[in-house]
């Protein structure tokens, strides 16, 4: 090699030399062609099904893959865990690199952007066939998130909503024999309860969490979004009250003003009694089993979410089972769907898990219909109300969220808070207008 | 012209993978700046939409964007220079001759440089914690009322400061140590003979010996404490009231947490503008003080 570099004595650079780099080119452009197919190869195995499913859902579902697989020996369900604070990104960037799965679990809020990507497989046609899912029997708003323009995307798979959970012995103690059922209730049970000397608060909202505003603005008549969702609606007179409840309730001392990081451990401060109410989701009651001890069982429940007037609406959140548009494994995947939604499997998965099903007649069965804490989420599951369906609604509420939090701390007040709010949302919902206004049509409305 | 030419194919594998892993994706990113590219465009090009520089017309126009660059000045101005007096008080412990166990002092110091980040600050997120941290507790010996420290937007930075130095300036102290090793004892020898103090001996002899290394030391830091985003990441997400922002921080979740890849891009060439501009002046300074 050093002749070659120094100068040579040769009129031309040695032949071999050059021979070599050409020899040495072929064979890194044959070493990377291998390592493609080997790894194409892997993915057209005609009978696996590759299968993405997020943090704790994921790990619950290896306990029922076995009896599905005994039931079809033709079919291998690979499952893939994804961290579900990192499966966004990655399914983004999977449609964005062409390797998606056959099907995963997909949270409602993310359904419009997949079905705007026209990433999944319509699903109407298969469910017309199916002798297991009825779409009677599911909730109907539910089941109303899984449909866009007509044309059924999903399947429920799991709900998942927010109401309260309360400290009963605290309520008494203070008076009060009932949970609230409207927000000047619930207002005076926070007031009764709160005592920031103390330490001791009527309840536990993280301000840097948006299910619980998003929640308490559901409740309003106002819809969140406006013309099509071509702008934000959050100067209506509803969004506001249900933005003055929420401030105010830090302002008068009755949350602290803290975010869920600094919050630790709210399991156990709510069994010490630091807050009263906890406003959270289904999984939380087998969490408070798991963490307080049995004998303050009798000590705390669940009610519905008290509305601005009488028992309100609530998030209709969870996640829906979908199969991408690329699969070639559809008929295996629809079939781990049909096995998945059967009311018997959905009680199993409730029992792992304490993830809400979706079917009414699931909720019949076993334990759903005897435990006394799930009676409130069977409640609130009839009075759902979904978020407006547009892809970039998680970006609005989290940006809701932070106007919201700097409104908590005093920085804005209520009017100056749904203003800029809806200057942000405008400004997110810019290339949605213009998608719009320019017939390219993105399929997600309204 | 034939060593030339031979040159050029040595040299080839190098400008190859400078050319497709760095060069084609800064001008693809160039262009990429000038486009509204995200989730829609992604569905069909023809969404995709040329915008000129309204990207970074939004991006000035930003307040957040304005904070997240405050903050990223803020997080260099204090992290920078305490980080490397850190470092250097450190090497200066380790090189000196009364030090016993010398090599286990250098590996402790050296720890954290090599730990996880995202270990590291699920452990100062329990230290810190407002009402259960040991740092409040101890404070509390002293009579000093607990601070808020990740929840008041006026203490989550600085905490993010002390965390930063104190995971980073093990690795400034083995070069710095480095730098003092090779100092010829004779120079000290000498000032010792004139009848010069540690401390002029420090100023004299070390400083101006050392700076060199310092300024080295320098650029390597702020070129990499402009690149704040772990730390906050993984301690405050971004929070409270977005006070731990900083420009990678909104970089990314414009880019991967929202997919609007146009304006991540301009945000990413704001940046980068702006580092030039810094290290350059840095190593104009050195080649002055070179002269």
């Amino acid at each position: 090699m050093i002749i070659v570099a120094s100068p040579a004595p040769h009129p031309d650079p040695l032949p071999g030399g050059e021979k070599g780099y050409w020899t040495a080119c072929v064979f890194i452009v044959a070493v990377l062609l291998c390592t493609c197919l080997t790894a194409c190869a892997q993915r057209t195995d005609s009978h696996t099904l590759t299968f993405w499913t997020f943090g704790r859902e994921g790990e619950a579902i290896t306990q029922l893959m076995p009896q599905f697989e005994r039931e079809h020996p033709g079919i291998h369900v690979v499952l893939q865990q994804l961290p579900l604070s990192a499966a966004h990104q990655k399914l983004l960037t999977a449609f964005a690199g062409d390797s998606l799965p056959d099907m995963t679990q997909l949270p409602n809020t993310w359904l419009p952007e997949f079905v705007a990507l026209d990433a999944l497989a319509p699903l109407q046609a298969r469910v017309a066939h199916s002798p297991v899912i009825q779409p009677g029997d599911y909730f109907a708003t539910i089941w109303s998130v899984n449909v866009f323009d007509g044309k059924l995307y999903g399947v429920p798979w799991y709900v998942d909503t927010r109401l309260l959970f309360y400290r009963s012995d605290l309520l008494k103690a203070a008076g009060f024999n009932a949970p609230p059922r409207d927000w000047a209730q619930w207002r005076r049970m926070l007031a009764a309860l709160s005592h920031p000397e103390r330490g001791v608060y009527g309840i536990l909202l993280p301000t840097n969490e948006y299910d619980q505003l998003t929640s308490l603005a559901l409740e309003e008549p106002d819809p969140l979004l406006r013309d099509g969702g071509r702008y934000g609606n959050f100067e209506s007179a509803g969004f506001k009250r249900a933005l003055s409840f929420y401030v105010d309730t830090f302002q008068l001392h009755e949350a602290p003003p803290i975010t869920n990081i600094e919050a630790g451990n709210p399991w156990e401060e709510f069994g010490r009694g630091t807050y009263a109410f906890y406003f959270s989701g289904p999984w939380n009651i087998g969490e408070f089993r798991k963490r307080l001890p049995p004998s303050e069982e009798a000590d705390w429940n669940t009610a519905p979410l008290p509305g601005p007037d009488g028992p309100g609406a609530s998030e209709a959140g969870g996640s829906s089972l979908v199969i991408f548009r690329t699969s070639t494994q559809k008929d295996a995947s629809w079939m781990l769907i049909e096995y998945l939604s059967r009311p018997a499997v959905q009680q199993r998965f409730y029992d792992l898990l304490g993830d809400m099903p979706p079917r009414r007649s699931a909720w019949n069965l076993g334990k759903l219909r005897s435990d006394p804490k799930a009676q409130a989420f069977r409640e609130q599951l009839e009075r759902l109300k979904p978020t407006p369906s547009v892809p970039e609604w998680e970006q609005i509420v989290n940006e809701m969220q932070l106007v919201a939090a700097q409104a908590v701390a005093g920085h804005l007040t209520i009017d100056q808070a749904a203003a800029e709010i809806d200057h942000r949302a405008d400004r997110i919902l810019e290339k949605r207008r213009w998608m719009l206004d320019h017939t390219h049509s993105p399929s997600a409305a309204l | 012209m034939n060593s030339q030419r031979a040159a050029w194919w040595f040299l080839a594998p190098a400008v190859i993978v400078l050319c497709v892993f760095f060069l084609v994706p800064v001008i693809a990113a160039c262009g990429l700046s000038l486009t509204d590219l995200d989730l829609y465009a992604l569905a069909d090009i023809h969404n995709l939409r040329f915008v000129a520089f309204d990207n970074y017309w939004a991006l000035l126009h930003r307040p957040l964007f304005w904070a997240a660059l405050w903050h990223t000045v803020y997080f260099v101005a204090a992290g920078v220079p305490l980080s490397m007096a850190v470092s250097l008080c450190a090497a200066l412990l380790l090189h000196s001759p009364l030090v016993r166990c010398k090599p286990f002092f250098r590996t402790a110091l050296f720890a954290p440089v090599v730990t996880t980040v995202v270990a590291m600050a699920v452990v100062w997120r329990y230290l810190f914690n407002t009402k259960y941290g040991l740092v409040n507790d101890a404070l509390g010996v002293l009579g000093i009322h607990p601070i808020d420290w990740l929840g008041d937007p006026h203490w989550a930075m600085p905490t993010i400061i002390l965390f930063a130095v104190w995971k980073n300036f093990g690795y400034n102290m083995v070069i710095l140590l480095a730098g003092l090793q090779a100092i010829p004892a004779e120079l000290y020898e000498a000032a010792r003979i004139d009848g010069a103090s540690a401390w002029r001996q420090f100023q004299h002899v070390t400083l101006p010996m050392l700076t060199p290394t310092l300024l080295m030391v320098g650029i390597l830091t702020v070129s990499g404490y402009f690149q704040l985003f772990a730390e906050p990441y993984v301690i405050t997400e971004g929070g409270p009231l977005e006070s731990t922002v900083s420009v990678l921080y909104l970089m990314y979740d414009e880019g991967f947490k929202w997919w609007n890849i146009g304006s991540a891009s301009a945000i990413a060439f704001l940046l980068f503008v702006i580092m030039f501009i810094v290290t350059t002046c840095m190593l104009r300074i050195t080649r002055e003080t070179d002269a």
